[in-house]
């Protein structure tokens, strides 16, 4: 059991059995080619989950039952959509640009992969640790916008066109205030490290730690990342009552499953960095030196600690779209520049200072 | 304003007006060509103020058309019919009034597209309801269209 | 060398907003001539289901004008009967009973407030609150429930008929309806709570597609539109039918003639209907549900105009009679066909997400307007 909770013991054995048998360069492809299918695989489940789940939040929110039919309380229901887009013709307009058109959905789906990589799922669980985890993460999950601006403007529709470009405002706008967010905990870390934010949690997570700059920088994040993730009310890019399904209007099949799987797959890293950078992901719940309590709460795996802290992000986010009407563009973009980049950077000033006096616990 | 009061005003402005007392309201039959005229005062003369169009429609009789004004003021709590015959119905002609009553832009020209009555100075005189492409004025009396009509 | 730059060129591009779109609520077609996002110049396109009601009419007897009358603006199709039902009424002088006046008042105020339920839950989905939609309906099922044990239709009802109502009521009526106004009053606070009071929702609609007053009249635009911008118009209290006559009606008036107007002068409305109902449902009289008419109604010659309020705003019927069995000439004055005059007049300048708000708060029906 002691690989539930370090799983660098796991990692460890398959690399060194793997030595023994390969060349040096053979087993980082080997590797590679493993993790890969890992992520594969966990996209697949994270897809089916999060639709399944968002189905049913949205439903209870909503006063009714959701899917009910497709297995045991619609448990199936996603596993049915999955196999209908995959057997759907693929549609294409006229005029569209045939090569661009096709690219478009690989190009948000491999932001996705790659963004993911960084993520530490647990301890020793992570495909890549650099020294600079949250620049990477952040600049990353950015370039799905490429993906979204190439779906409208190849998509040859006036509708789709709209919606990539107002996701191109938006997504440039709103990238400032997560990286900027996340930079006032960085402050706090003294580090970029994902691994190394994580373990500096181990007496408290950052949110409790770092008094009311953290909680502000935590309630910029969940605005900018709802909108980076192009989510109600931020869906300005779908908006569905005017631009009918925006920049994936014209996508059909396989290739809308992609736009469909991405925006779930978004959604989960950019909860996955919320619940690492504020609520120490993988860490349990600890509180300073309560030595009995910190056991009994070390005792919980810590992949159910992060994936709870992404649900409970997940769950947030959701929240936020079947409850709220979506903004108007200009109110969007006046949203970001006029208030929240300025709370923001007063707020990392006040973080420095905060830090700079040392009354941080 | 009363009616008999009404009909004084219309008469002194459209003096060949023939003015009826309907169940409801007062109707006005006038010829077309004075239905501007008319429009104008009753529109802007203080003590008729109709400022609400709140029905325009045209009918077909037999040798003529009529355009039917349905009007009321809203400070005066009155309310008129006028009705303009045309001359004729090979090519009836009526005058706008939809810079006096907007409203009367759409229904000028679901006029147009169903009985063929020409608004002249309509900024936008269209077919409204049909296809720019379609033959005949279906509301006319003499309209025939065998494969998508019954006929009784 | 300096050369100087190439001015930059913007270009009006042109975008058609249905046929087939989720916000124009039915088939209809809006060009939009667009400057980027901000929007120049709308232009609806309409007919799209044009079945020429009005020849239709003059070919069909009285009572079967009627149900024509159900599947123009089928959110209040009993307000609709209705008009003709009067029209034809006025026609043959013929007084109708107090309970069928009543019962009629009754149902019409159901009738608003299962349109309005449907208008607000259709308006948060719009804005993309797409809850609203959902509570819109849960609380409509239940008009709809009493309406279906009345007369055994849901949406197009067919209930008036000239010369009074085609059955009686239930007898679970009363207690139905008490129950539903009961049950409603709870909710409505929630309305306010999931949208009104949303600073989004607010932010959407406050100064947004400004109508002024004389505009409004100007236009045509009645009903709850119209009253938003503090045109009074409720034909309710000033020409008042049917069990109006007997009991006073608080018109609803705003004067901003913004969206927010229109929203909140919706939501008043439905307070207003509820009042009205729990005035009427307990004295209901008793009396005949239909009066005696001859078989083949042939109205005397003249002509009959009937104004009613519809929840979307003034429903005329102009009926031009020759003494024959169908009328010589019908005319229905759709409250639609105005209202949707003005939206160029209110949404140029605006963005297309205010296009849609405006749409919205206009409270569209397409087959009310195209007929």
């Amino acid at each position: 059991m002691k690989w539930l909770y370090d799983f660098s013991y796991l990692t460890q054995s398959i690399h060194e059995s793997l030595s023994e048998r390969f060349e040096a360069p053979t087993v980082v492809i080997i590797e590679m080619v493993l993790v890969g299918i890992c992520f594969m695989i966990l996209f697949a489940i994270l897809g089916l989950v999060l639709v399944y789940a968002e189905r049913k939040v949205s439903a209870f929110f909503q006063q009714r039952l959701g899917p009910m039919r497709v297995g045991k309380w619609g448990t199936a229901q996603t596993l049915a959509d999955v196999i209908k887009l995959l057997l759907k013709e693929p549609l294409m307009n006229k005029g569209a640009d045939k090569f661009l058109f096709n690219l478009a959905p690989y190009i948000i789906m491999i932001a996705a992969f790659m963004a993911i990589a960084a993520l530490p799922f647990a301890k020793g669980l992570q495909a890549l640790d650099f020294d600079i985890g949250i620049l990477y993460v952040t600049a990353i999950s950015s370039l799905g916008v490429i993906g979204i601006l190439l779906a409208g403007w190849s998509s040859d529709n006036k509708y789709s066109l709209i919606g990539a470009m107002r996701s191109g405002a938006q997504i440039i706008s709103y990238e400032l205030s997560v990286g900027l967010s996340l930079l006032t905990i960085v402050i706090l870390t003294g580090s970029l490290q994902l691994s190394t934010i994580v373990e500096s949690q181990a007496n408290g997570w950052w949110i409790f730690k770092g008094h009311i700059p953290a909680w502000i920088a935590f309630l910029i994040f969940m605005i900018a990342s709802t909108a980076e993730t192009n989510r109600g009310p931020f869906d300005l890019a779908e908006a569905e009552s005017e631009l009918t399904a925006g920049f994936h209007t014209e996508y059909s099949g396989l290739k809308f499953a992609f736009f469909f799987l991405a925006e779930f797959a978004n959604m989960f890293i950019i909860a996955g960095i919320g619940a690492t950078v504020f609520f120490g992901g993988w860490m349990p719940f600890h509180i300073g030196n309560w030595e009995a309590f910190n056991a009994i709460m070390d005792f919980i795996p810590p992949l159910f600690w992060f994936f709870g802290k992404v649900s409970f992000i997940i769950f947030l986010m959701m929240w936020f779209r079947w409850t709220f009407p979506r903004l108007r563009i200009d109110q969007l973009l006046t949203l970001e520049w006029k208030y929240l980049l300025p709370v923001n950077l007063m707020n990392i000033v006040l973080m420095a200072f905060l830090v700079l006096m040392g009354w941080h616990f | 304003m009363s009616n008999d009061a009404l009909k004084e005003f219309i008469l002194t402005i459209v003096p060949e007006a023939e003015c009826v007392e309907g169940t409801q309201f007062l109707l006005a039959s006038i010829p077309a060509e004075s239905l501007r005229q008319l429009a104008l005062e009753l529109k802007n003369s203080p003590t008729t103020a109709f400022d609400f169009l709140f029905c325009l429609t045209g009918v077909d009789y037999a040798e003529h058309l009529e355009v039917v004004y349905h009007l009321k003021s809203t400070s005066h709590h009155h309310q008129l019919v006028v009705k303009a015959k045309t001359n004729g119905r090979e090519n009836p002609v009526v005058d706008t009034v939809c810079d006096l009553w907007r409203t009367a832009e759409f229904h000028e020209r679901e006029i147009f597209d169903l009985f063929g009555i020409h608004f002249t100075n309509h900024p936008d005189l269209r077919r409204l309801l049909l296809t720019d492409d379609w033959v005949g004025y279906p509301l006319r009396k003499d309209y025939d269209d065998p494969i998508n009509m019954i006929a009784y | 060398m300096e050369t100087a730059l190439p001015e930059l060129e913007s270009q009006e591009y042109f975008i058609n907003m249905g046929p087939q779109h989720p916000s124009t609520h039915g088939v209809l077609r809006l060009v939009l001539s667009l400057d980027g996002e901000t929007i120049r110049k709308v232009e609806p396109h309409l007919g799209y289901i044009h079945r020429s009601i009005e020849k239709m009419c003059e070919h069909d007897s009285y009572l079967q004008i009627v149900h024509l009358t159900d599947r123009m603006d089928y959110l209040s199709c009993h307000i609709n009967n209705e008009a003709v039902a009067l029209c034809v009424e006025r026609g043959l002088e013929l007084e109708v009973s107090d309970r069928i006046k009543v019962i009629r008042t009754i149902i019409s105020e159901l009738t608003r407030l299962s349109s309005h339920q449907l208008w607000w839950g259709v308006m948060g989905m719009d804005l993309g609150a797409i809850t609203s939609f959902l509570y819109g309906f849960r609380d409509r099922e239940m008009i709809t429930d009493i309406f279906e044990e009345t007369c055994g239709a849901r949406l197009t009802m067919n209930y008036n008929i000239p010369g009074g109502l085609m059955f009686d009521i239930h007898p679970n009526f009363q207690k139905r309806t008490k129950d539903f106004i009961t049950y409603f009053k709870k909710k409505l606070p929630e309305y306010d709570t999931l949208l009104s009071n949303n600073v989004i929702f607010k932010q959407r609609t406050q100064g947004i597609g400004i109508l002024s007053k004389e505009d409004a009249i100007s236009f045509g635009v009645t009903g709850p539109t119209g009253r938003a911008s503090g045109f009074s118009c409720d034909i309710r209290k000033h020409e008042p039918y049917s069990g109006y006559s007997n009991i006073k009606v608080n018109e609803i008036l705003h004067t901003d003639g913004d969206c927010f107007a229109r929203y909140k002068c919706r939501i008043d409305e439905m307070w207003e209907s509820m009042r009205i109902i729990e005035e009427l449902i307990d004295n209901i009289p008793e009396g005949e549900y239909k009066m005696p008419t001859k078989a083949v109604i042939k109205l005397p010659k003249g002509e009959y105009y009937q104004k009613v309020e519809t929840a979307r705003g003034e429903f005329g019927v102009y009926i031009i009679s020759e003494g024959q069995k169908s009328p010589y000439r019908l005319k229905f004055r759709s409250p639609g066909f105005s209202n949707l005059s003005a939206l160029d007049h209110m949404a140029r300048g605006c963005k297309i997400a205010d296009l849609v708000a405006i749409m919205s708060t206009l409270d569209l029906v397409i087959p009310d307007i195209d007929r």
